[in-house]
């Protein structure tokens, strides 16, 4: 198979882990300059295990997430899916990356990050000969200070400030600040959902093409970081490395929102395959 | 074991200490101070939490010591008996069994992230214990500082919640965000 194999997928999971995106490296160098005190040496801390991880090719964060998969293929669906599932299964003993999905329930641990609906793959259709695979780990510190909401039409823009504002606010130093805020608007509650975790697989520089969503991500940023939550809450100019917003049309008499918050690890990679090779991107 | 390394700033102190706390210590260590453990440390999250609470609750002994000692809100992440990464976990979710654990074993020392309540504070209070953020996310940096895993309970309740003791060194920067005398940061 010359196409998207398990030996890909399990070493894009180990760059995912063990290697952050440049452009969130980066931010954080260029951010450490402002902190000063405590804050200042947590970024310390934050910059000093990035390369540490690098280094030794070990996990950023022991917290290794539930890890997403965004596919876009052509019909080749059913196959793919064995393959990521197997990837999965090696990945939890080679990489090593925690073993984190438990029965809701009963919370038993079976201890290969499967179990039902595990992966979580989502599908999408391409044209025949191309495959793409974005990949997203993502940890419950942060996951879990994430909110949905259905908002009235009336309440508008402002409402949506309100409410990423609030939960923001609410989150406080739990989720491993400075944290990428990414929003889904629009759409149906589960659409909503499904775009706040795509604006987080946008590279961090990359403003939103529309205009409308494009002001409002900016002055979410500034808004965000006036709050002066600071990195891991000990205050400081740096709450949100940045702010993506991606949209959807939605129904007249709604507003959903996803206020979807991700800590500073933000850890993302694709694998792409052309038709000819196939290859691991940033 | 303690030594006062230097000031950071007016009243900031950096401690090196090993993992067999007293109340002397306690009552010297202010918020702001920050600390770096050589000894042991036991992981404790959710239902390591859970678990102690429920046996302390009937009278019944837990099957390691914590009186004095230094407790871990983290899920490491190991290959075999080697830790690879092993950063804290927010310890708000542990806010409403804290109180009675620290209580009921008499521990002096809690590492996490995000801070914690009323209620922990109240309790850092009356029992002389603190509070400490190791910086959340630097798992690798962790992993870095613990020697050695000295032994492993409950893993029955999946590798991330058991209760592992590591032995560590100059494990830090723990950022001290509550003392035993009221006051938090935040």
């Amino acid at each position: 198979m010359n196409d998207i194999d398990t030996d890909i997928i399990v070493e894009a999971i180990r760059k995912l882990e063990c290697d952050l995106p440049e452009d969130i490296e980066r931010k954080l160098l260029e951010i450490r300059e402002k902190e000063e005190g405590l804050s200042r040496i947590v970024v310390d801390s934050i910059i000093e295990n990035i390369k540490y991880a690098r280094e030794e090719k070990v996990p950023i964060c022991q917290d290794t997430g539930i890890i997403e998969f965004f596919v876009k293929c052509s019909k080749e669906f059913k196959k793919i899916k064995k393959v990521i599932e197997e990837a999965i299964r090696r990945a939890v003993k080679e990489v090593p990356i925690r073993a984190n999905t438990v029965n809701p329930f009963t919370r038993e641990n079976q201890g290969e990050n499967l179990g039902r609906f595990h992966p979580i793959i989502h599908f999408e259709y391409e044209d025949d000969g191309f495959i793409e695979i974005d990949i997203l780990a993502k940890g419950a510190g942060s996951e879990n200070v994430s909110r949905v909401y259905m908002l009235d039409p009336l309440k508008g823009i402002k409402g949506i400030k309100e409410a990423v504002i609030d939960t923001v606010r609410k989150a406080d130093g739990k989720p491993c600040p400075p944290i990428i805020v990414g929003i889904g608007i629009g759409g149906n509650m589960e659409l909503a959902i499904h775009l706040s975790k795509c604006a987080l697989l946008r590279p961090i520089n990359q403003r939103s093409s529309y205009e409308v969503a494009r002001n409002l991500e900016e002055e979410l940023i500034e808004e965000i970081n006036n709050l002066g939550i600071g990195p891991m809450g000990f205050g400081g100019k740096t709450t949100a490395l940045n702010v993506a917003i991606e949209w959807a049309h939605c129904h007249t008499a709604s507003l959903p929102l996803c206020v979807n918050i991700q800590c500073w690890a933000l850890r993302r990679i694709s694998i792409l395959y052309d038709g000819k090779e196939t290859k691991i991107v940033r | 074991m303690e030594k006062k390394l230097r000031l950071l700033g007016e009243n900031m102190e950096i401690w090196k200490l090993d993992t067999i706390l007293n109340d002397e210590i306690i009552e010297k260590i202010s918020i702001g101070d920050i600390v770096y453990f050589s000894g042991i440390l036991f992981t404790m999250r959710d239902m390591a939490h859970l678990r102690a609470v429920e046996l302390l609750r009937k009278g019944e002994y837990l099957p390691f010591d914590l009186k004095n000692r230094v407790i871990y809100h983290c899920g490491p992440l190991l290959k075999g008996l080697k830790v690879v990464s092993a950063g804290p976990t927010t310890s708000m979710r542990m806010e409403e069994l804290e109180e009675e654990l620290i209580r009921l074993t008499g521990l002096k020392g809690i590492v996490g992230k995000g801070g914690m309540g009323e209620k922990t504070l109240n309790a850092l209070k009356k029992y002389h214990c603190i509070y400490m953020e190791f910086p959340g996310g630097a798992g690798a940096l962790a992993a870095k500082q613990i020697k050695n895993v000295k032994e492993v309970y409950w893993r029955d309740l999946g590798d991330p919640e058991a209760v592992w003791v590591f032995e560590v060194k100059d494990f830090g920067p723990c950022i001290v965000t509550m003392d035993s005398r009221g006051n938090k940061i935040r």
